[in-house]
């Protein structure tokens, strides 16, 4: 098994507070991981750490290979993410978002308009090249943030609540578009609030007050609670929580 | 890389629909209303006259005061007092008495006396008007030394040594000369310091700059992805300002316009690097802008841009040497007005060149990308 992110106790601490409690987890190549959570239980202070984005108090964390303390840069090179705010430039049309990112990472000059071309086809929002990003629909926004986070065709993409607010029929074209990064190798590290989109991972881990509680297949997490779906194996374990 | 972003930030701003305004609106107020609104010159000082010789003199120097442009003869009474109830209804600003015997004292002992009151709530009002008002009697003094037929009897106390004053590099002391050079530094330092210290902050309102931060984006391209475009809109409203400085009030530098680019040049990069402190000190925009006026406001009372430093207590001399408004703007004005070269203005670029090792050093050191 290829290994692309592996943490061994990893921890981030804001005074007294621990936000993540020495967490310890792996995820293989080409896996759709689902780090689930109540809110308030850590899961985008441990994604921002694994991103670069903060940096962690004690622990350990590889990610593509590359310590996320010491080689943030590394990392970074080699990783999508995709924030729970939406965060493209409202202001610049759909196609110079994505040449700014596929700039930003170095992608060749001459690629980047066909791959544009190609991307925008693929989601079906050819007509939309030349629309101002504000203008999207924001289901189609959220597809839009998608398909900028993997435009550079990364190791990892980490997916923060990539689908709050979002209908269920665009929710479910996220997800094939999802399956469709997976399928071409691209690892896929989300979040989510969704217990339905949770048996769509591979493997799913629920964090309770900062620490993993669970982690393992939908179907032998639901085996191990003796729960239906889920939703209850989610319920059984964030009822533990101490933290509001 | 650096490219890619270079072109966003261009597209952003024109597709602003506020800062394109600015741009064209703010060189245009710099230059057609300040240097008239920042003039301290006096003109037309309404005068109380009190007139208690009657004489052929006495009407002769109200005459005279009559037909100067700084004053404007309001009333002319016999009494003191009712001249300083004028005064206090606003209605002059200064009082001129000529006591009784004025003209035969000044006949026959070549010397007289007269009073000069000023309202001096406006210190500067006041001070310069009891200025003025002198020169205007002292010289009517020697006019009638000179052209009285028989003789004034020169008094052993009289002055006898005459002043001729030439003001060199601005001959008709106009005080809009003296300002609009100077007045670029406000220029430059909203384009090139404000602009994009707001524009950063803005971003981290957003949430933009975070998807920024997790890209391998360094540091220094970001930072000068938001500095380049700032700097070259700086040198074209620069330029702009200073072609409608010649068109309108006909002023050229008289010193080197490489000299002016070069200082200005360096200015830019002491107020981007300041800005970007303050951006990355704030996260909101409420808190960057209060900072920025914090500044604004502090660098301009000691710049030496409205008043003299020289006149300033000690202890705020002491203060300006740590502001690099202060250096620009006398870099400008000596380049300006007397065509100062490069060479003799080593002092004011070697402060601003440690400025901007001091704030863009700070710059980079407080830019996180990670927390």
């Amino acid at each position: 098994m290829n290994t692309v992110i592996e943490t061994r106790d990893l921890t981030k601490k804001f005074g007294d507070f621990t936000a993540v409690d020495h967490i310890g987890f792996s995820v293989a190549k080409g896996e759709i991981f689902g780090f689930l959570g109540a809110n308030g239980a850590g899961k985008t202070t441990a994604m921002r750490m694994l991103c670069g984005l903060s940096k962690p108090t004690s622990g350990q964390g590889l990610v593509a290979g590359y310590d996320i303390a010491k080689q943030s840069e590394q990392v970074k090179k080699n990783i999508g993410y995709m924030s729970q705010k939406f965060s493209l430039y409202e202001d610049l049309r759909v196609g110079e978002n994505m040449r700014l990112y596929a700039g930003i990472y170095g992608v060749k000059d001459k690629l980047i308009n066909p791959k544009i071309d190609e991307t925008l086809a693929q989601l079906g929002l050819s007509a939309e090249k030349n629309t101002l990003v504000k203008e999207l629909p924001l289901g189609w926004k959220q597809k839009l943030a998608f398909s900028v986070a993997i435009f550079h065709e990364p190791q990892i993409v980490f997916l923060d609540e990539p689908t709050g607010g979002v209908d269920p029929i665009t929710r479910r074209q996220f997800w094939e578009l999802i399956y469709e990064a997976a399928g071409r190798g691209i690892t896929i590290f989300v979040t989510t609030h969704y217990m339905d989109e949770a048996e769509y991972c591979n493997r799913v881990s629920i964090m309770v007050d900062g620490r993993i509680d669970a982690l393992d297949t939908p179907a032998n997490l639901r085996k191990q609670f003796q729960a239906e779906n889920m939703d209850e194996v989610f319920r059984k374990l964030a009822r533990k929580a101490v933290r509001s | 890389m650096l490219k890619y972003l270079i072109q966003k930030e261009f597209k952003q701003i024109f597709r602003n629909s506020f800062i394109p305004k600015i741009l064209l609106v703010l060189p245009l107020m710099v230059i057609l209303v300040f240097p008239w609104a920042a003039n301290q010159e006096i003109t037309d000082m309404k005068v109380a006259l009190v007139d208690n010789d009657h004489s052929t003199l006495s009407r002769r120097l109200t005459e005279k005061i009559a037909a100067s442009s700084y004053f404007h003869l309001q009333n002319v009474t016999t009494s003191y007092d009712d001249a300083l109830i004028l005064v206090e209804e606003e209605q002059a600003d200064i009082i001129l008495a000529i006591q009784p015997d004025f003209e035969k004292e000044l006949l026959t002992q070549g010397a007289a006396t007269v009073r000069i009151a000023a309202n001096a709530v406006n210190i500067m009002k006041g001070g310069l008007g009891s200025g003025y008002m002198n020169n205007i009697v002292r010289d009517f003094a020697n006019e009638c030394r000179g052209v009285s037929n028989t003789p004034l009897p020169t008094p052993a106390h009289a002055s006898i040594i005459n002043i001729t004053t030439q003001s060199r590099f601005n001959p008709y002391n106009d005080y809009k000369i003296f300002m609009i050079p100077a007045l670029l530094v406000m220029l430059l330092t909203i384009i090139c310091g404000f602009l994009p210290t707001l524009n950063i902050v803005s971003e981290k309102e957003r949430g933009t700059i975070e998807q920024i931060n997790v890209t391998p984006v360094s540091k220094i391209a970001f930072i000068l992805s938001k500095l380049i475009p700032n700097w070259i809109m700086g040198f074209v409203i620069m330029s702009v300002y200073m072609l409608l400085a010649a068109l309108v009030y006909g002023l050229t530098p008289a010193g080197n316009l490489l000299t002016i680019y070069i200082s200005a040049l360096v200015y830019i990069l002491v107020v981007s690097g300041l800005g970007l402190v303050i951006s990355n000190y704030s996260s909101n925009i409420q808190q960057a802008m209060f900072l920025m006026f914090f500044f604004l406001i502090i660098m301009i009372l000691l710049s030496g841009l409205f008043t003299p430093i020289a006149s300033m207590p000690h202890w705020a001399q002491v203060f300006t040497h740590f502001n690099p408004l202060r250096y620009f703007v006398e870099i400008m004005r000596m380049v300006y007005l007397k065509g100062s070269h490069i060479s003799q203005l080593t002092s004011q670029l070697g402060a601003l060149l440690c400025f901007v090792v001091f704030f863009n050093i700070l710059a980079v050191i407080s830019y996180k990308k990670s927390s």
